[in-house]
């Protein structure tokens, strides 16, 4: 065991986790904001937004799914130790880590079932930025915002399987944004606008 | 301050009402269930809110509570207090101060704005329970999107009123997906839960459910089209700041019939009075 697996937790876990749980509730609340989000000083490969998000959500109950490079000794250790969350495949898992070519393709994750839409996974996406981008339209969102998104198809599919479907949140060093499934994502303005007017 | 957790549950409660949280948030109208738990007050009293609240509070917060609009009701007091003391956040009376408002049965008058979050208590979550008391059916008509029972139900309101005369906890739909109980607020209430700037979490404590409408969410009054829904409130003036727009309390003050009416949101009612406007009733 290195001595990096006990360290970078939430030094007062109550309050921290109180912060970091606001800024991924303004995220998840309001898509394509950037939210700032600290406390967290994981191992590499995971980032402190990473960690903060897993260290205030996840816990025994709730399966993680490491993918990709993300699934190494440093990461499992450190979870392990600060949440005890297991660790499982993305076909049962609640929460799933790793960059968005690891995560890809999508359609092995719980989606949730039509009485309980909830039962669905939640992704947690390392990004190497997070800017303005693609156009976002929906719930939370004041006529339009936008949003760096590592691909738009994915995201359209996802949202035509509503009220079910994956939620996702994206990191970035200190800072993450998020994306519910029931946010519209369109790839330019116009044709957000032109959706807007056929609604 | 040392004896309680910060916010009186435990992390793991916490993380458990966070996660449903963010699922209510991801599904505008949807209801999430959650393990409540058990709190130092009866069921009826507010149970889900609180546990909502200490699941969002943070100590940089400025809390608020309104019991029907009012801030000094015992229900409002107490709960204002258990939050003072478990989680040693600022309290305000003022709407416009408040980051967190905790609320039974109001929307405050004043419009809400982006970083405000509405935390409502609800009773009974389930919009279709009167109608259909089964769980497992009622679960099944949200899935198939079968909302005929309801349409029906305010059809013979019309039949029987002339009118739909369901007055509070009028149903309403949310972004055409979800029908969805807006806790027992009073109808005139319903046109702002539609494109409200702050974010509206649901807690029901005895039901064990969440729900919420994120900022800017289309929430619409169910009607028909030759009966469209119509906000009401009783046709006077504040007898104490004069309002002629907000929802008014109706107090019987003697015992041969007199009665005034006045704002039932009291900081509203305040603020106004503060600023010289006088009713026909200020002393």
């Amino acid at each position: 065991m290195q001595a990096n697996t006990l360290s970078g937790g939430f030094a007062d876990p109550a309050t921290q986790s109180a912060y970091a749980f606001r800024s991924v509730m303004e995220a998840m609340a309001r898509p394509g904001t950037i939210q700032d989000i600290e406390g967290a000083a994981p191992p590499a490969p995971l980032s402190p937004a990473m960690g903060a998000v897993l260290l205030t959500l996840c816990d025994t109950e709730t399966p993680v799914y490491l993918a990709g490079d993300m699934d190494c000794e440093a990461a499992r250790a450190w979870l392990a130790f600060h949440t005890g969350a297991p660790f499982v495949g993305p076909a049962h898992c609640m929460f799933a880590v790793g960059t968005w070519d690891a995560l890809t393709p999508l359609a092995v994750y719980p989606i949730g079932t039509s009485e309980y839409p909830d039962r669905s996974a939640t992704l947690i996406v390392a990004c190497s930025e997070l800017a303005a981008g693609t156009t976002l339209t929906g719930p939370g969102i004041k006529d339009q915002a936008t949003l760096s998104l590592p691909e738009v198809e994915a995201f359209q599919a996802n949202r035509t399987l509503f009220p079910l479907g994956l939620d996702f949140i994206f990191t970035c060093g200190e800072r993450l944004a998020a994306l519910p499934r029931s946010t519209e994502v369109s790839r330019s303005s116009s044709e957000a606008i032109a959706q807007a007017g056929a609604s | 301050m040392t004896e309680y957790n910060f916010a009186y549950l435990d992390e793991q409660t916490k993380r458990m009402i966070r996660r449903a949280i963010l699922k209510g948030l991801a599904i505008p109208g949807y209801q999430v269930p959650f393990a409540s738990r058990e709190m130092p007050m009866p069921y009826g009293w507010g149970t889900g809110g609180v546990q909502v609240s200490a699941a969002v509070l943070t100590p940089s917060d400025t809390f608020k509570v309104i019991d029907q609009g009012a801030d000094d009701t015992t229900n409002a007091v107490s709960i204002r207090t258990f939050f003072q003391r478990t989680a040693g956040v600022a309290t305000t009376t003022a709407t416009s101060d408040a980051t967190v408002i905790q609320t039974r049965h109001r929307i405050p008058e004043e419009p809400l704005h982006e970083g405000q979050i509405l935390v409502y208590q609800v009773p009974i979550p389930e919009p279709l329970r009167f109608l259909e008391p089964r769980e497992s059916e009622t679960r099944k008509m949200h899935s198939l999107e079968e909302y005929g029972l309801m349409h029906v139900k305010l059809y013979e309101d019309i039949i029987r009123h002339g009118h739909i005369a369901t007055s509070y906890a009028y149903p309403v739909k949310v972004e055409g997906r979800y029908v969805m109980d807006p806790s027992p607020i009073p109808k005139f209430d319903n046109p702002k839960l539609r494109d409200m700037a702050a974010i509206q979490l649901f807690g029901a404590g005895r039901e064990q459910r969440i729900y919420a409408l994120p900022p800017y969410t289309q929430v619409v009054s169910l009607d028909f089209e030759d009966h469209p829904f119509e906000a009401s409130k009783a046709d006077h003036p504040c007898g104490m700041c004069g309002a002629t727009d907000s929802y008014l309390d109706e107090l019987i003050i003697d015992d041969i019939g007199g009665r005034m009416f006045v704002c039932s949101d009291t900081d509203y009612c305040e603020v106004r009075q503060a600023a010289g406007h006088k009713g026909k009733d200020a002393a």
